[in-house]
């Protein structure tokens, strides 16, 4: 291949996220097959050993997310694949992660539920359960995409967030996003920056404090097998890693977790906007449904209706700024997910007018068109149907 | 080295009760791993939930109280992210073998190197003496005050069957049986199933009348023998003790580069 030459290739949603995890330094995976998300495992059990890295297939979903949380303590940038009800058995495994500040990827290729629920249909009804699945106040990171351009660069960010923040992300990917097949140019090595963890500097015989924050928020960690020894668990801990149910501790542990995120909720946000400037309804969608959201703003602007379209890519910790300020002045905010209105939910609760927040969506397993949305236009102007 | 060396002193002392079988457990751990010459760092411990895996936070290894019954899932992980690691896994009976089953009988099946260590103290004692799957049946416990109605699993027969390259059994009564198994164990390629008949005077002792530690170490002393002794002939009703198991197997493909079936057949 010529080197000067970009390298494209068409390829389906879950190649792109196998792909970008390589691109991301991939190195250990441990997955249980689950409809639509199997694509990603599939390719890996042939790709990482090649790249280096370790494949299993685990007995569960439980196990997987255990598994590559163990692989990560010993330095390795892990990742798991799963989809809905398999998403459901992870969450205890997500809380400790959470807990322990193990850097990890969880991809959701969402499926329609619940339970077992519409197995090969669109959906996207997990993002509440990627927020709150795991018990107990904590922050989670959650990234979407709409595009396989865009679901390789998540999947990257999601790596490098991982491992900027010590913490487990979730990829929120949906079944369309994860089957389709597009055009993708995978970024040469290099182009996009990709974040290593913070070891630390500490030297053997030193006192080594697993949780000890530095000025900038990171911390840094020391690999099993490495010259620090430690205790890493799920229980409230001191900077030891140790147990400790001093309320002091317990304060302080809890709101480090929660704010080391949602602090940063906008800095970290990532999004696209369409027709912002003079639109003066605003659609807000994500995921597939974005693209026939846009689809729809662009086909009415050329009848010169003033719409305009915020695709969001950070569902959490929820861009609540961005949101209050791209839909301040419009006179009608449009939700358009694929759900009973989740993200819909969180917009109300950002906004000076939540009455002007309006939903269209679909849950019946059928991708939502671009006539459905306008249906639901139509009638919040009062343009009946 | 004294012991001590192999503490965390600073986080003593511990949480178990009086007369409690799980610090004999982890002093025979500790001179099995002196024994073998292995390196604090080469070393890593990696427990589930309840009072047997409260161990992990006393020793200086690498150390990981993770999910209740999740520990050999966790521990997988880290025997496949760096081989050369020697990673040990104790649990509780409850641990082990209800939450835990599925994947003790896997990592069994897989042969995988690691070591699991379970406590059997026959109840759940962190959460105040309920049933575990190991409770015999008609004993009680605080969700069987009318005396348990299910069998309990065989350990051995249970690890054998899923694949174990490694099954033995000892007590907390017969420590340097104890240490001489955990050593075994250890220096065995593959998965290796250590179970330890452990006191719990607190809960399983006192509502089933056994009585007190000691009381209940003595019974360890009269209710087993070893495999194919004198005493086990006298009387078939004892429970076994020493290695059923000890095979020379490839243990599960460690390492980057290559643990699948779809990799190996390349
Ligand atoms: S409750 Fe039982 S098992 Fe737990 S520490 Fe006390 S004696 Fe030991």
């Amino acid at each position: 291949m010529n080197p000067e030459r970009a390298d494209v290739r068409f390829m389906q949603g879950n190649e792109a996220v196998a792909e970008a995890a390589l691109y991301a330094g991939l190195r250990f995976y441990a997955g249980y097959p689950i409809t639509p998300s199997t694509e990603i495992a599939e390719i890996l059990s042939k790709r990482l050993p090649d790249a280096g890295g370790t494949f299993i297939q685990m007995e569960d979903e439980i196990a997987s997310l255990c598994t590559i949380i163990g692989a990560s303590l010993t330095g390795l940038k892990v990742m798991t694949a799963t989809s809905g009800p398999g998403f459901s058995l992870m969450q205890e495994a997500i809380g400790y992660a959470v807990m322990a500040e193990v850097p990890s990827v969880i991809v959701n290729v969402q499926r329609g539920g619940p339970s077992t629920g519409l197995p090969t249909a669109v959906a996207q009804g997990d993002v509440n359960q990627a927020r709150w699945g795991a018990h107990g106040d904590h922050s989670i990171v959650t990234l979407t995409a709409s595009n396989l351009q865009d679901v390789f660069l998540m999947t990257v960010e999601g790596f490098n967030m991982a491992e900027t923040y010590r913490t487990p992300v979730i990829l929120l990917f949906d079944e369309i996003v994860g089957h389709m097949r597009e055009k993708v140019v995978i970024p040469k090595p290099g182009e996009i920056e990709i974040i290593e963890r913070l070891w630390t500097s500490v030297r053997e015989g030193t006192n080594f404090h697993p949780y000890l924050r530095r000025e900038d928020g990171r911390l840094p960690m020391s690999a099993f097998g490495g010259v620090h020894r430690y205790n890493v668990t799920g229980l409230v801990h001191d900077m030891w890693g140790f147990p400790s149910t001093d309320p002091g501790i317990a304060y302080d542990l809890l709101h480090h977790l929660v704010d080391k995120l949602e602090n940063r909720a906008d800095s970290m946000a990532h999004y696209k906007e369409y027709f912002i400037d003079d639109a003066q309804v605003l659609l807000i969608s994500y995921g597939s449904a974005a693209r026939s959201a846009l689809q729809m703003v662009a086909d009415r602007r050329k009848r010169g209706a003033k719409l305009g379209l915020l695709e969001l890519q950070s569902l959490w910790p929820f861009p609540r700024e961005t949101v209050r300020e791209a839909c301040e002045g419009r006179t009608h905010i449009l939700v358009v997910e694929m759900n009973m209105g989740q993200v819909c939910h969180e917009v109300k609760k950002v906004v000076s007018r939540p009455e002007r927040v309006f939903l269209a969506n679909r849950f019946d397993g059928v991708f939502i068109s671009p006539e459905d949305i306008l249906r639901v236009l139509n009638m919040i102007q009062g343009k009946g149907v | 080295m004294p012991v001590k060396d192999y503490l965390r002193l600073r986080f003593l002392p511990h949480i178990w009760c009086p007369g409690c079988g799980h610090g004999i457990v982890m002093s025979g751990m500790i001179r099995a791993i002196e024994q073998i010459g292995l390196q604090k760092n080469e070393v890593v411990a990696v427990s589930g939930i309840g009072c047997s895996s409260r161990i992990v936070g006393y020793l200086d290894f690498h150390t990981m109280h993770t999910l209740h019954g999740r520990a050999l899932a966790f521990a997988t992980g880290v025997k496949l992210g760096r081989p050369d690691l020697t990673v040990i896994v104790p649990m509780g009976d409850g641990d082990a073998l209800a939450i835990g089953g599925n994947h003790f009988i896997h990592a069994a099946r897989r042969n995988i190197d690691l070591t699991a260590i379970i406590m059997n103290n026959r109840i759940y004692g962190m959460t105040g003496g309920q049933g575990s799957p190991m409770t015999p049946q008609g004993m009680r416990s605080t969700t069987s005050p009318r005396g348990i109605a299910d069998p309990a699993f065989d350990i051995v027969e249970l690890a054998k069957g899923a694949g174990a390259s490694f099954v033995a059994r000892t007590t907390t009564y017969h420590a340097t049986e104890l240490t001489r198994m955990i050593e075994k164990a250890i220096r065995h390629r593959g998965f290796s199933v250590v179970e330890v008949l452990s006191q719990c005077p607190v809960y399983y002792g006192r509502q089933n009348r056994i009585g007190n530690g000691m009381e209940m170490m003595k019974g360890f002393r009269d209710d087993t023998a070893p495999i194919g002794s004198k005493k086990k002939e006298a009387r078939p009703d004892l429970i076994e003790r020493g290695i059923f198991v000890d095979e020379d197997r490839p243990p599960y493909p460690g390492g980057r580069g290559g643990t699948n079936e779809t990799t190996m057949q390349k």
